[in-house]
């Protein structure tokens, strides 16, 4: 460990180590720090991702890929199913991941380009040199260390504690937040599709997916909007689903944690600082991705890293070129998402129904979700109508 | 004022650092740390996947 570098990454997940192994790359003098003992473990990821996304950032790797998908699969809650985003030449089109061989290639990645790596290295606080972040307060090992900066980033997911340190209030509201419990389920025919049960007979204000990780295992999991969670928690309505519909199904691994569904924060940069991925609340309100999101994030937060270093200023004067970046792309999807996320929440069972039998004559498997969206609501224009604005 | 983990039933996902509205959580490791700036909101306690956390009156 040197006193200083040009940037410090706190936190070793997809975002922290694309940012890390996009400096390190351009010659920056980079530390990576995890808190954890293992990069990527415990995991906290239903792991599944789209290939087109995925391919942008790193070379697939059977090392990391547990299972290829075909598509998706939307299940109301009579049974109805529609199927999405398929391969036009009838390929794979998504990827399951193996995220604790995933993180740790990425994290390699990183060290490879050039990156200091630490972990069990926890950041407990920020420097500060005239009112501007400088660099953080480190804990490896019980040893307490100061360890400057140019420019840190905050990339230390849901549980985020630097953005508060720089000033930016990232709390998540129970509203904002989805609560989730997965079983990693074995004995059991896993498909070729990755499934979404929608609807409150499942899970209230969530969905409850199943995405294969192999022919007979697959992650098994479910989100419960924070604001409904307290009288029920996911791991119990988890249980009752496998109870329902797996019985055969035996657990060989639980999951449990918090995707920010709130959509866009107000700031995600103060002098000396930038957040990103799940610290810097990117993830999707609809969905609850936020692999490639956090890994774009952290792209485009080197590439203004790099340009800072050139010009000698670490202030928010050259750091905000990432705030309008990333607003103008990820951004943009994250505020389409939540008006959709918002809406669906308050549709009652027979309405989510009624919204999959207006797809019934319409071939949808190989469209996106994106192209689904507009059809939907023009089958559907009342049900729908607070949406006009997106498709209008 | 404060709140009592369960520790054999945390998952050490980190969810209720993510909420609590004045940082008084923070996860190292397999275990939650709470500080003595926590005013018993319980907004930890609700969105905890599996229930872990009970605020203490
Ligand atoms: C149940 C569940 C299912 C999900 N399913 C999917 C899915 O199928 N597809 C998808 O795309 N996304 C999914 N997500 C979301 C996805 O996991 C996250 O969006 C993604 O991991 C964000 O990456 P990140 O790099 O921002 O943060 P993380 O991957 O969370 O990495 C943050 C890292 O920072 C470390 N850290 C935290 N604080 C500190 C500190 N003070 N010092 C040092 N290190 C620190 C943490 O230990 C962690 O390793 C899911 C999330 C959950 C909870
Ligand atoms: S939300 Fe619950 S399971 Fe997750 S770390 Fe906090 S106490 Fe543990
Ligand atoms: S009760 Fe409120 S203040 Fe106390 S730890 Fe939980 S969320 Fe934080």
């Amino acid at each position: 460990m040197k006193e200083k570098y040009d940037i410090i990454v706190v936190g070793a997940g997809p975002g922290g180590s694309i940012t890390a192994k996009t400096c390190a790359k351009a010659g920056l003098d980079v530390l990576l720090i995890e808190k954890r003992q293992e990069i990527g473990d415990p995991v906290r990821c239903a792991e599944g991702c789209a290939k087109e996304g995925l391919i942008k950032h790193i070379q697939p790797d059977k090392r990391w890929i547990a299972a290829e998908v075909k598509g998706s699969k939307i299940i109301a809650p009579d049974g109805t199913q529609i199927k999405m985003s398929e391969e036009d030449s009838g390929g794979k089109a998504g990827y399951t991941l193996e995220r604790k061989v995933f993180d740790r290639a990425l994290a390699q990645e990183a060290a490879i380009a050039g990156a200091e790596v630490m972990v069990k290295t926890r950041a407990t606080g920020l420097l500060r040199t005239n009112g501007r972040v400088s660099g953080i307060n480190a804990m490896y090992m019980g040893e307490t260390h100061e360890i400057k900066a140019d420019i840190v980033i905050g990339a230390d997911g849901v549980e985020s504690k630097v953005g508060r340190w720089g000033g930016i209030d990232t709390s998540l509201k129970p509203d904002d937040i989805d609560t989730c419990a997965q079983f990693l389920v074995t004995n059991i025919d896993a498909g070729e599709y990755s499934k979404f049960f929608m609807g409150e007979k499942y899970t209230p204000g969530g969905y409850v997916w199943i995405f294969p990780k192999g022919p007979n295992s697959a992650n098994v999991g479910l989100g419960i909007l924070g604001s409904k969670c307290g009288k029920v928690r996911p791991i119990s309505l988890l249980e009752n689903f496998m109870k329902t519909n797996m019985p055969e199904g035996k657990v060989i691994e639980i999951v449990v944690g918090g995707v920010p569904v709130g959509g866009p924060i107000e700031r995600t940069v103060a002098d000396g600082l930038i957040l990103v991925g799940d610290a810097a609340r990117q993830s999707d309100p609809l969905t609850g991705g936020g692999i490639i999101n956090a890994m774009d994030a952290g792209k485009i937060a080197a590439e203004v890293c790099i340009k800072a270093k050139e010009k000698g200023d670490y202030t928010i004067r050259t750091l905000n070129e990432y705030e309008h970046r990333w607003r103008a792309t990820i951004g943009k999807q994250l505020i389409r998402s939540l008006k959709v996320k918002n809406l669906l929440v308050k549709l009652s069972d027979e309405q989510l129904n009624q919204l999959a039998h207006s797809l019934e004559e319409i071939d949808t498997s190989k469209m996106p979700l994106p192209k689904v969206l507009p059809i939907l609501f023009k089958k559907n224009p009342k049900l729908l109508w607070e949406l006009r604005t997106l498709f209008i | 004022m404060s709140v009592n983990v369960n520790r054999y039933k945390c998952g050490y996902c980190g969810a209720c650092v993510g909420v609590c509205p004045v940082g008084a959580l923070e996860l190292v490791e397999t275990w939650i740390e709470i500080d003595n700036t926590c005013t018993n909101c319980g907004v930890c306690a609700k969105i905890c996947p599996v229930g872990a956390l009970a605020v203490v009156k």
